[in-house]
């Protein structure tokens, strides 16, 4: 028995919801972010933090349960989103979970488009898994603001319990901090129960500062997760975007008290990499982030090769692709 | 979620030593001695044994100085290009073999293997490509160079392969040989680099590695067949061999400790600094001569900068060196962990600790608060993870602080204002200065310190000089006397009084006592003043008072230089006349000195403003510039012959490159210098810029040497032993010293204005600035 099973819970089962609070812009102002001296840390990351054996198959099988199974894809159907929600009830193959001494284990959520909603939800009955919908004119929001609006309305009202919107990042590079906050309040009100997950798209955002500032915005306006990327821009999530976002939810939570969830999405498809983000948040933010309440990965080829690692694992063989089964 | 162990196998290393039977010789000629009596050396996380070294004997030493002296005309004659293929095949050595020597280092010194792996060995191999190219240029971009002959290299145990990387790839590129004596904690990693240098086909005699303790060192510092001697290690230890070297002629460099200043500005990016503290004093536990030890915070943002540096001092993970998820390792040794236990706990402040170490040779990360500048922890190298803190209020008193030191050998400063980070670099005391960053080295760029931190720079071209002299014919400087009074003297005129010159002042002598100086001929020429220990005091003093000179522009400099020349010309006749009947020269020889020394004002005057610095071509993404810094306050001895042309060459490179200058005139004739102070009154040269003394060389010289003020001494006095007195007084402060050793140098010449006066009159320090945004 390597590890217990950790269940998906919902921020509101064991935190208090970020409620966010006024906008202070003497703290944003004073935001800095050294893009030479992070890229430094960043880069001794996978230097510094090394998992093996059974501690590596437990993190592994931690970052699973983390994983937002995604699907955004234009010719997204209902039958290939019911595949993926299969795929995230019984994310590895039962028998090398028996051999680990899992029970069973599922992805934190399934992460797919408004129209995908309703048979997601119906797919994921029972299991516990929320749905989450990506939201307010995705990728590149710049839909009419009453249609965001509206469009975060109809997700919760099809069941979505997550809802991934995207900033307006065009109030980042032109400087006009309170439309962002003004923005992110609104789409957090219209969220209702449902927590939200504020995209910064920091490939877009033009430097790291940037990043630190939208990041304080967003918690601040009431963002329960911040989330680096839609998967659609060129840069994705990085090491060194993590680490700005991660120490600004570190500065949010040492100010308020409040803690505020971090994803990395896009670009994160080797078990390597998600074990070097887990030790990022580990050191940089506590063993406490790395629960699905408060850490998500954005990703859809992850899984495949964390089960390649844990087959590995487990008969000391390497594994291929087509040994589990798809999405 | 716990990281679990994640051992790095030793198998290799272990198979490495059993092969050797756990037993080492000596590397000498070659090959490998038949192991002898010694010592052992210990793993000092797992506190056992990994074998036994041989104490080099008296014998020993003088076998590998012979067999070094025997190789060197030969490798020296091979030609650069020739020894760049060996210099690169050690390097692409180092890197085939890249994990046996980071396990082995890692094993023997108890540092992580994170930082053996990823920062050590390839840092080595980085300086034997970067010093193979050196080689390849030597014949074109330093044909006036030759090697030094024989260097005696003495490494410490924290950086073991390192060092001894920074020592030979720059040795015998250069064509020198070598032998070396790596740290006795620490010696395995310099003995597989013995094996690999005949692999790398390193003729034999070029590189020797003999082991053993200080007394070993002791031997090599001694030894009448080296040339040179480089020493990293403390500073209690530099000081020493400063002393055993003084008069020797060995040429000398030091890279000794620091007590380096960590200065965060309220507008920094907070937690990059505390990260770059992880970096600064938790790299090898502290154990770095250029650690940042001593964080200076701004008041405002004190409390916050402690608290996050807290809590992020408990994610440091403290461990078996050999786990490649711990960040801090063991201690090197037992001996060593006493000293640090010792100095903390007779610490005051607040100590603050995250936890017990682990059982053994382990020593937590430590952070002291409420420290004041006065307290002994702010001024003495711990060598130990263990960082000091005090607050500052102004950009201007962290200058202060940062420079309240005995040390002077790097700095950290974190801004994210460049106008202040750049404003604040060059005032630090330090030969090495980290923006928005701490410990980047690299081989392009010189390493090296001020103060007590020691001389020299390490990398770079700068780092070449170390290991090269220029290529002089020199002869034997017999000393010149006065002339002596006549029986019955010969008077003419009105008596002129010729006086000491001290802060744009003329000023009698403290003592009272002045030196009647006769021609040969035995014409009374005038009085000249003796000055004593206590003239030389006011003159040092008035050479500190005048720091403006050192931040004035190269263009103000040189148009002074250009009209000190003026007036000097102005003047041509009457200081001719004075030279012919002070030195009994002819009045063509005599008017020619003076010409040249007008020649030898402009010279410099040209040079003042195009001494350019460098940006150095580091791999990493970073401007880093090598800028020549004034040394500070200069003491000159002033060549006995040529007593204005000998005044001027020394007196006006130091002033073109920013220094001041205390300089004894001629002893035996004096009178020059003294009509030249006024021609300095007349030439708009600050008070206090340059100070003329007369009297006896011998009696000033220990007393310049020993200042603690003065920031180097130059002698070309013809006085006999004056370089071994001031070489050893010097060891004082470990100032600068460039000394003729008793040899001559023909002032009139190209040698009275060569490279090495700007090169002496200046120290390279190089300023890290990284860059880059998005």
């Amino acid at each position: 028995m390597i590890a217990t099973r950790t269940p998906t819970h919902l921020p509101q089962v064991t935190l208090a919801r970020n409620p966010g609070i006024p906008l202070d812009m003497e703290w944003v102002r004073s935001a800095q972010a050294n893009t030479s001296a992070i890229e430094r840390r960043a880069a001794t990351i996978p230097g510094r933090r090394s998992v093996k054996k059974d501690h590596q198959a437990a993190w592994l099988l931690r970052a699973v349960s983390c994983i937002d199974l995604t699907t955004l894809s234009g010719d997204d159907t209902p039958a290939r989103v019911r595949r993926l929600c299969a795929k995230a009830a019984q994310p590895v193959r039962a028998d090398l979970l028996d051999a680990l001494g899992m029970g069973p284990i599922t992805t934190g959520a399934v992460c797919v488009y408004h129209d995908m909603i309703a048979p997601a939800v119906e797919a994921l009955e029972g299991t516990g898994i929320p749905v989450a919908a990506v939201s307010t004119g995705f990728p590149a929001g710049l839909s009419p603001f009453h249609l965001r609006l509206a469009e975060i309305e109809e997700s919760v009202k099809a069941g979505a319990s997550e809802i991934d919107i995207v900033i307006s990042r065009r109030h980042v590079l032109t400087g006009n901090w309170q439309a962002l906050y003004d923005e992110m309040a609104a789409f957090r009100a219209a969220c209702g129960p449902a927590h939200v997950k504020a995209i910064l798209a920091t490939g877009e955002l033009g430097s790291l500062r940037n990043v630190a500032r939208a990041s304080l915005i967003c918690m601040m306006a009431g963002a329960d997760f911040i989330k680096t990327s839609t998967g659609k821009e060129s840069v994705n999530a990085t090491l060194p975007v993590s680490l700005v976002m991660i120490r600004a939810i570190r500065a949010y939570h040492t100010r308020t008290g409040y803690k505020v969830g971090y994803k990395p999405a896009g670009g994160i498809s080797k078990a390597k990499d998600a074990l070097t983000y887990l030790a990022l948040v580990k050191d940089e933010l506590g063993d406490r982030w790395l629960r699905p309440d408060l850490f998500r990965f954005g990703a859809s080829s992850l899984l495949n090769d964390i089960e390649r690692q844990l087959e590995h694992h487990v008969t000391g063989h390497y594994s291929a692709s087509y040994r589990h089964g798809m999405a | 979620m716990e990281y679990g162990p994640a051992p790095e196998s030793d198998a290799e290393a272990q198979a490495w030593l059993d092969s050797h039977d756990r037993a080492f010789g000596l590397f000498i000629g070659g090959a490998m001695t038949t192991p002898g009596t010694g010592f052992a050396t210990r793993n000092p996380a797992r506190d056992v044994v990994l074998a036994t070294l041989t104490q080099a004997s008296a014998d020993d030493v003088d076998a590998a100085v012979a067999s070094a002296r025997k190789a060197q005309p030969g490798w020296a004659k091979m030609g650069g290009p020739a020894r760049a293929r060996v210099l690169y095949a050690l390097a692409r050595l180092v890197q085939k073999q890249s994990r046996m020597f980071a396990v082995l280092e890692s094993l023997d010194s108890g540092k992580p293997i994170r930082e053996s792996r990823d920062i050590d060995i390839p840092l080595v191999a980085r300086h034997f490509y970067y010093h193979a190219g050196m080689a390849q240029l030597q014949d074109s971009e330093l044909p006036d160079c030759d090697a030094l002959g024989v260097c005696g290299q003495i490494v410490p145990w924290n950086f073991p392969l390192l060092m001894l990387a920074w020592k030979i790839a720059p040795a015998i590129a250069m064509g020198n040989t070598v032998v070396l004596k790596p740290a006795e904690y620490t010696p395995l990693t310099a003995l597989y680099f013995a094996e690999m240098c005949g692999q790398a086909g390193v003729p034999p005699g070029v590189v020797n590695i003999i082991t053993g303790d200080g007394a070993v060192g002791e031997l090599i510092v001694d030894h009448p067949g080296i040339d040179k001697i480089a020493f990293t290690g403390s500073t209690a230890v530099g000081k020493r061999i400063r002393e055993r070297t003084a008069g020797s002629g060995k040429a000398l460099t030091l890279e000794l400790g620091g007590k380096s200043p960590y200065i965060v500005f309220d507008d920094a990016d907070i937690d990059s600094a505390v990260e770059g503290l992880v970096d600064a004093i938790w790299f090898n536990g502290g154990q770095v001569c250029c650690a940042g030890s001593r964080l200076l915070v701004q008041e405002s943002i004190a409390e916050d900068f402690h608290d996050r540096l807290r809590l992020r001092m408990g994610g440091l993970r403290l461990g078996d060196p050999l786990d490649k998820c711990i960040d801090i390792g063991a201690v090197v040794d037992p001996v060593q962990l006493r000293a640090i236990t010792e100095k903390v706990s007779a610490s005051g402040g607040e100590v603050f600790q995250t936890g017990p170490a682990p059982e053994g040779c382990f020593y937590p990360p430590t952070l002291i608060t409420g420290l004041t500048p006065a307290a002994p922890l702010m001024q003495e190298e711990i060598f130990g993870p263990v960082l000091v803190s005090t607050t500052f209020r102004t950009p201007a008193e962290a200058v202060q602080l940062a420079n309240n030191t005995r040390y002077g050998l790097a700095a950290s400063v974190w801004s994210e204002n460049i106008n202040l980070a750049l404003d604040i670099a060059p005032k630090l005391a330090a030969g090495i200065v980290w923006v928005n960053g701490t410990n980047m080295m690299d081989a392009a760029a010189g390493f090296g310190g001020v103060r007590e931190s020691g001389f020299g720079r390490e990398g770079g071209w700068e780092g070449l000089t170390a290991y090269t002299k220029p290529r002089t014919k020199t002869t034997a400087l017999p000393p010149i006397a006065a002339f002596e009074a006549p029986k019955t003297a010969q008077t003419s005129g009105l008596d002129r009084t010729a006086k000491l010159y001290i802060g744009g002042k003329q000023a009698r002598p403290d003592g009272g006592y002045s030196r009647a100086v006769w021609s040969k001929k035995g014409a009374l020429l005038g009085h000249a003043s003796l000055a004593n220990r206590k003239d030389l005091r006011n003159a040092v003093e008035a050479a500190q008072g005048a720091k403006a000179w050192s931040r004035s522009a190269g263009h103000l400099r040189a148009q002074i230089l250009y009209y000190i020349g003026e007036n000097l010309s102005a003047r041509a006749g009457e200081f001719a006349a004075r030279i012919a009947d002070l030195t009994n020269a002819s009045a063509k020889q005599a008017e020619a000195e003076v010409d040249t020394a007008i020649d030898r004002l402009f010279h410099w005057a040209a040079w003042a403003d195009k001494h350019d610095g460098a940006a150095k071509g580091v791999p990493q993404r970073v401007v880093a510039l090598a800028m020549n810094e004034p040394v500070g306050v200069i003491g000159q001895f002033a060549p006995d012959d040529a007593p204005l042309l000998g005044l001027v060459s020394v007196i006006a490179p130091a002033l073109a490159m920013g220094n001041r200058v205390v300089t004894v005139a001629s002893q035996p004739f004096p009178l020059a210098a003294t009509d030249f102070y006024q021609v300095l009154e007349t030439s708009d040269v600050p008070a206090g810029v340059v100070n003329i003394l007369t009297g006896d060389h011998r009696e000033l010289a220990p007393h310049m040497a020993g200042h603690m003020d003065v920031d180097a001494v130059w002698s070309f006095s013809s006085a006999a032993d004056l370089s071994q007195v001031i070489e050893r007084a010097s060891a004082s402060n470990l100032k600068r010293t460039w000394v003729n050793n008793g040899r001559s140098r023909n002032w009139a010449g190209s040698d009275g204005q060569s490279r090495a006066f700007l090169t002496q009159a200046c120290d390279v320090k190089t300023v890290w600035i990284p860059y880059g945004e998005g």
